[in-house]
């Protein structure tokens, strides 16, 4: 298989070519826009049929991505920060009419102060909003997802979100192995919507919807979320089977006779694997869990791989401003609340702005979880990485 | 893991430090090795101090931290060693490789260096003569491949030629402007051990 070498934003950008969407309505926001410039060079160049719509808001972009998607049209597009911040009271809309809009996040900080940098904020703000959220490692991951994602969206009609590390993935250049276009083409198949404006009957999208009935819908899409592991971990494995690569929901390093579990998501997970063949070489036994998806959260997927866990390591990207912990911390602890023996967790908040995770901060904080795990107890649950105090 | 080469380029905004990071990555990936190649993160700035990144290894590379200590440091303006810490981190064993007239043992007194190696070029001047403008970067390749390992000049060449071939079909000249640059530089890098001086 032949690799270019490319950004992050540039395999995203490539992807997009090869789906070759019916419609993407796009707004630019530093560090995403080349993902959406380059795509509309491909639109002028005449190298996709896509209708491009240059819109003057991010709101505006997701709500003519959700019009678009009501008609019936495969649609796409990209954003990242205050531009997904924006998009938030239509992000919902698009889950709730099970819209399958694929969108190229790029993961950066949210202001006030203002920064350009990456950290989980963005993503983290709409966990809630009933989209599937894939976080990618490199550029090749990134590239890879993106095709995934919209088989995965349009199988079980929820919107999905695949983001990369601001600056950290989405600028920084490496060797990507491409597909042809065909086998892109042949992976994703025609199009599939729940429902189309013009599939003949008429119908009504998004209408009314009170006490009588909103719960039940509600309740519906949720049970679509849970469900949707199948098809992820399917279409995951229909993709590793066509061509040799794939990304596990968790994917787990070294973790066979691992007592100590870090867990990260995104480009750390490749630093952390450095840090965690260091620390083998010193005799620890750590492994590394990098949550490839965050929606839906892979709760017994991680019940099972932390089963043998004494001391669990998270490194999350973002904070809560609930003085908890990040959000995967939070989460996988109350996966794990009714786990015997009780584990250990400890949470380090880290790379906010942007600010560097090195090899040597990783490893440290595994050799002080190793402390704490050998004397049974948790000092300090929340901790932070790189941080002036 | 295996061992990770580090490169790190300063140049002003405008220079081309980041399409030379991103060309020298090109051409390792080119031969077969993996790479990565990525600018200072940061707003972008005509005549501004910036930076841009070299990795390259044998095998796969996972890590994507900064570079804290380059095994090379290629500075496209020699401007910036008034006001920039050049040298921050290099390793001991390393390269320093600077597009300047003056000699190594000016620079090494001047940079307050020890057993590094010391590597000049008049890039800009090569520039100015074979391309007819200012640009430092694609000569400074040149340079680089001479004073380290990581790829040979055959390898450097093809790729520039096929590269460029691409960009600029119906200008023959730029092509062969580059491509002599290129081989200029490589040619009269000048290198300079630091052991026991």
């Amino acid at each position: 298989m032949p690799r270019r070498a490319l950004t992050g934003n540039e395999a995203m950008a490539e992807a997009m070519r090869q789906i070759n969407p019916d419609v993407v309505a796009a707004y630019p926001i530093t560090p995403a826009t080349e993902i959406v410039q380059i795509f509309a060079s491909f639109v002028s160049d005449g190298l996709v049929t896509t209708q491009f719509i240059p819109v003057e808001s991010e709101h505006s972009a997701i709500s003519a991505c959700v019009g678009a998607s009501a008609a019936g049209a495969r649609v796409m597009t990209g954003t990242s920060s205050q531009g997904l911040a924006l998009m938030h009271e239509v992000l919902y809309q698009a889950a709730g009419l099970r819209a399958p809009i694929v969108i190229c996040e790029v993961n950066r900080s949210l202001s006030a102060p203002i920064n350009i940098h990456c950290d989980h904020s963005d993503t983290m703000g709409s966990k809630e909003a009933g989209w599937i959220q894939i976080y990618a490692e490199d550029s090749q991951d990134a590239y890879d997802s993106v095709i995934q994602a919209i088989r995965i969206a349009e199988t079980v009609f929820l919107p999905t979100m695949v983001s990369t590390d601001g600056f950290i993935i989405s600028h920084c250049m490496q060797g990507v192995e491409i597909l042809e276009d065909k086998q892109v083409q042949d992976f994703i198949g025609p199009h599939r919507s729940a429902y189309s404006l013009f599939g003949g009957a008429p119908i009504t999208v998004g209408p009314l919807d009170l006490q009588d009935y909103y719960f039940e819908h509600r309740r519906q899409l949720m049970e679509a979320m849970n469900t949707s592991l199948t098809t992820l971990d399917a279409v995951n494995k229909e993709f590793k089977q066509k061509f040799g690569r794939g990304y596990d929901i968790i994917e787990e390093y070294k973790t066979e006779d691992a007592d100590h579990i870090v867990m990260a998501m995104g480009s750390t997970c490749g630093t952390a694997k450095v840090a965690i063949d260091k620390m083998r070489a010193k005799g620890v036994k750590v492994g590394l869990i990098k949550l490839h998806v965050f929606r839906p959260f892979p709760h017994e997927q991680l019940k099972k791989a932390l089963s043998k866990a004494k001391f669990v390591t998270v490194l999350d990207r973002s904070d809560t401003a609930s003085s908890m912990g990040g959000p995967i911390f939070v989460e996988t602890r109350a996966a794990l609340y009714d786990q015997m023996p009780k584990i250990l967790f400890a949470d380090y908040i880290y790379g906010l702005g942007g600010r560097d995770i090195d090899i040597e901060e990783i490893a440290t904080v595994i050799e002080k979880g190793e402390k704490m795990k050998l004397q049974g107890k948790v000092e300090k649950p929340l901790d932070y990485i790189g941080l002036r105090e | 893991m295996s061992d990770i080469f580090e490169v790190r380029w300063h140049g002003r905004g405008g220079q081309g430090a980041k399409t030379a990071a991103l060309l020298f990555g090109d051409a390792i990936m080119s031969t077969g090795k993996y790479f990565q190649a990525f600018p200072e993160y940061g707003p972008e700035r005509m005549g501004a101090p910036v930076q841009a990144f070299n990795r390259s290894s044998a095998e796969p590379i996972t890590m994507h931290c900064g570079i804290k200590e380059p095994k090379v440091v290629v500075i496209l303006d020699p401007t910036l060693m008034e006001t920039q810490p050049v040298t921050e981190g290099l390793k001991a064993d390393g390269i320093i490789l600077v597009n300047t007239n003056a000699s190594a043992d000016s620079l090494r007194k001047k940079l307050n260096l020890k057993n590094q190696k010391i590597c000049t070029v008049d890039a800009s001047g090569i520039s100015r003569e074979l391309l007819g403008k200012e640009l430092p970067n694609t000569p400074m390749l040149g340079a680089l491949v001479r004073v380290t390992d990581v790829i040979g000049i055959d390898d450097l060449i093809k790729f520039v030629e096929k590269t460029l071939g691409k960009k600029f079909k119906g200008k023959p000249e730029v092509i062969k402007g580059n491509i002599d640059s290129i081989r200029r530089a490589y040619n009269e890098v000048k290198v300079t051990d630091g052991g026991g001086k």
